[in-house]
């Protein structure tokens, strides 16, 4: 008994052997009161069971046969011929028959086919005039699998269900969402019918509707939404418009007023005035009343569709002369572009400082002139690196689909924002971190099905992956309804691995932030998906070395939520040029929370400390001069440059902020690869090479050189 | 909460046929074995849809969905007959009696489950 189909077999074949057993009781209680109607159902029933299962379980055979006995016996229970003993005689051959097949089919040998249409043929004539009996029709499906044609169809549906419709069990608003499933779909409820409350009967349906949809389905796909209710409804399908009978040019319906134009008796001036003066058509009815509101709101609908439909069926057909305007440019020819722009930037930058300090008017309006066209072409250029992220997003679909299979979850991937443009180089690097964090969320967020259902949520689990734009970053967000973090085992494992310690206070958000920390992983178990424990840091790695940062937040049984912040484009930045004696630096502006004074008083004040008040709250600091070893012309009061990194707020001490810079980033080369701190740098406007600072990992260092000493 | 579907049909192999597919499709069932003793189960038990054969021993099909659809507690719910293609007349004394739909002997799971979820939305 392993499967369920062998399961019915067994139990039809049981089933079947007492419908014979009761079949031949009730035959030899009818020999003796042929008259008792009762007697005569119980037989028919029987076999009308028997032809039911036979067909249900694949017996043809005896569904064939028991049903031209059946349609003998139906006369003799509607009372068109009477029982008699010919018939009884028949009747119990045939259950023998029967028992004949049911034996036959168990061993697989062949039963005698010659005997079962002797019986019949020999019931057959006790029929009153040879009734034509049809062998029993092929199994119809009540949901016929339309043929789907290519082409989209617009049906307008007028939809008028009987008042007593509900009482039949019908729920007009299921059909409606059947129908919305089959394409595009606007529905007009006409509410004219509904009487007053007084009049009104709360079972009844007062409602009818009108549909205009365009689908790819066929009408009968359509007609079959609405097989159950038929009957009991007012239905009227008509086509309206069809992508692939009706052709462009013959369907472009000329206006009145553009015939008149047309043909020189009208001024197009003149016909603009006179439409002006005129209501829309729609209005005058309403307002006439002639037609209600309703109609003309769902005649509308329907223009609006066709339109809608027209004008996608003209883009398609010009989409193939559209590709000419597009033009293939290998990528390293749009690198090299957009290199150059930046040294024109430089030059710029260059050209500009040279006509202020010249105090030349002339100059200076030129220079104006240049930085304009200049800021002008870098957006250019950098937009035409812009791809839309959607690209990298329906490659995860699949990876979803195959993981969630493999671990026996039941899981969809939603996107949003998928037309979410982003430079091309950061799209590719951001492939890798999305991978591994969507796998995280199926392997360690999404709970298993039965989990799922025992917290009171849907079996299925959702992962969402989405992008928007939020300045001149981009946030890629991986949200998953599952579990949430276990706040608990991540403070457990992180102390177990020495990433703090048990006196340690963090926030909620703090705990959850350790989960990137190099080495950690909770999964107990290390699976095929993920838990390798070289994950999240890895992620975290990969998206600083964007420009980027990485968050994590998550409610405990709701699920969890990454956010990647991802910088518009790697070439350009906005950022703060800084001073530190002759020195120059800048620093991202993206991050730039305040510029404050620090004097030598604050400093003393502090005790050594690298802390300064800033409205009160204590903000620790790095000084660069101590960083970078620059020993000297300190000036008498520094500036403090605070940056908002992984949460908190933490200043840069140098001597001189000098302003917002516009920053092409140039690698250092291969020499100062290891170099931390620094993660490229700039040619200045008088060809001083600034370095750019990385206040992360700068941070992440003073916090290393604090622990050790302290 | 999974809807509760009553099948209704005097034959067990075909009970446990509809049964275990609905169960498969993610519904809850109630088996009875006849009109009567649907009717007994459905006093006062609220259900979200009826699947019924047409021929019964004590109460049939047709009698079954007029007592349903005059009952007060599952006055409206979805009501599937099962028939075979030659009960066409059975049809509409179905649907006269108050059937929402009916499903055509022999069906596959699919079918089935199809049905349901067009009458149950």
């Amino acid at each position: 008994m392993s499967n369920p189909q062998e399961q019915y077999i067994a139990a039809y074949r049981e089933e079947a052997t007492e419908l014979l057993a009761e079949l031949e009781n009730s035959l030899l209680e009818l020999e003796e009161q042929p008259e008792d109607s009762d007697l005569i159902n119980r037989v028919f029933r029987a076999m009308h069971t028997i032809k039911g299962s036979s067909a249900m379980f694949g017996f043809d055979d005896i569904a064939r046969f028991t049903h031209e006995v059946e349609t003998v016996f139906d006369h003799a229970r509607n009372g068109k011929i009477k029982v008699c003993k010919r018939l009884l005689d028949l009747t119990l051959q045939s259950r023998d028959q029967i028992s004949d097949m049911l034996a036959c089919s168990a061993d697989g040998t062949a039963f005698d086919e010659e005997k079962g249409r002797d019986i019949i043929i020999g019931l057959q004539q006790l029929l009153p005039q040879q009734d034509e009996v049809s062998f029993m029709a092929e199994a119809k499906p009540v949901v016929s699998t339309a043929d789907a044609p290519v082409c989209y169809s617009t049906f307008r549906i007028r939809f008028k269900p009987d008042a007593e419709i509900l009482l039949r069990g019908q729920n007009p608003l299921a059909l409606l969402n059947e129908l919305r499933e089959l394409g595009h779909c606007d529905i007009v409820a006409q509410l004219e019918q509904i009487p007053l409350l007084h009049e009104l009967t709360p079972e009844h349906c007062y409602v009818y509707w009108d549909i205009v949809i365009t689908t790819t389905s066929s009408l009968q796909a359509v007609k079959d939404v609405f097989i159950f209710v038929e009957d009991d409804c007012d239905l009227k399908i008509d086509l309206i418009y069809d992508t692939c009978t009706l052709t462009l040019d013959n369907d472009s319906q000329k206006e009145l007023g553009d015939i008149l134009v047309e043909r020189g008796d009208l001024s197009p001036v003149e016909m603009h005035r006179i439409i002006s003066m005129q209501k829309k058509l729609g209005e005058l009815l309403v307002e006439q009343g002639i037609v209600p509101a309703s109609k003309v709101e769902s005649a509308l609908k329907e223009q609006q569709q066709i339109r809608q439909v027209r004008k996608e069926k003209a883009t398609t057909t010009a989409g193939t002369a559209d590709t000419s305007l597009s033009i293939r440019v290998p990528a390293e020819r749009l690198d090299y572009l957009v290199n150059l722009v930046g040294e024109l930037v430089t030059v710029q930058a260059h050209l500009s400082q040279t006509a202020e300090n010249r105090n030349d008017s002339d100059l200076i309006t030129i220079a104006e002139e240049v930085e304009r066209l200049i800021s002008e072409l870098r957006d250019t250029t950098l937009n035409m690196r812009m791809l839309p992220i959607g690209s990298t997003f329906s490659k995860f679909k699949r990876l979803v689909r195959d993981l969630s299979a493999e671990l026996g979850k039941e899981i969809d991937l939603e996107t949003s924002g998928a037309d979410t443009e982003l430079d091309k180089t950061v799209i590719e690097k951001l492939n890798d971190p999305l991978v591994h964090l969507i796998r995280n969320s199926i392997d360690h967020g999404i709970e298993m099905p039965q989990e799922r259902l025992a917290a009171g949520k849907t079996a299925k689990g959702i992962v969402h992956l989405g992008a928007e734009h939020s300045g001149d970053s981009v946030l890629v967000t991986i949200r998953d309804n599952g579990a949430g973090l276990d706040k608990e085992r991540i403070r457990n494992k992180a102390t177990e691995r020495g990433l703090i310690t048990h006196t340690s206070e963090l926030t909620d958000k703090e705990i959850y932030n350790l989960i990137f920390a190099p080495g950690f992983s909770t999964a107990s178990k290390v699976t095929g998906v993920s838990g390798r424990g070289v994950g999240m840091d890895v992620v975290k790695k990969a998206i600083e070395a964007l420009r980027g940062s990485i968050d994590v937040d998550s409610t405990p049984g709701k699920g969890s939520v990454i956010t990647l912040k991802i910088p518009l484009t790697l070439a350009i930045i906005e950022t703060l040029l800084v001073r530190v004696d002759s020195s120059y630096f800048v620093l991202p502006l993206s991050k730039v929370e305040e510029c404050v004074e620090l004097s030598r008083a604050d400093i003393e004040a502090a005790h050594g400390r690298h802390l300064a008040h800033v409205r009160g709250s204590l903000t620790p600091y790095i000084s660069l001069r101590e960083q970078f070893g620059i020993t000297t012309n300190k000036p008498e009061i520094e500036q403090i440059v605070i940056l908002s990194a992984n949460g908190s707020k933490i200043g840069f001490v140098v001597d001189s902020v000098v302003g917002e810079h516009q920053t092409v980033i140039k690698s250092l080369g291969k020499l100062y690869k290891d170099v931390r701190g620094i993660s490229g740098a700039t040619i200045l406007g008088d060809g001083t090479v600034a370095l750019i600072l990385d206040p992360d990992l700068l941070i992440h260092q003073a916090e290393l050189s604090e622990s050790t000493l302290g | 909460m999974a809807k509760l579907i009553m099948t209704v049909d005097d034959s067990a192999s075909i009970r446990q046929m509809v049964s275990f597919t609905l169960k498969q499709g993610g519904y809850d069932v109630l088996e009875a074995v006849d009109g009567k003793d649907a009717l007994t189960k459905l006093a006062n038990k609220k259900v979200d849809m009826l699947i019924t054969d047409l021929n019964m021993p004590n109460l049939d099909g047709i009698g079954l969905i007029k007592s349903v659809r005059a009952s007060g507690l599952n006055k409206f719910i979805p009501i599937v007959m099962l028939t075979t293609e030659s009960q066409e007349s059975r049809k509409q004394e179905g649907k006269a009696a108050g059937a929402t739909g009916w499903i055509v002997k022999p069906f596959n799971p699919e079918q089935l489950l199809a049905v349901v979820k067009k009458v149950l939305g």
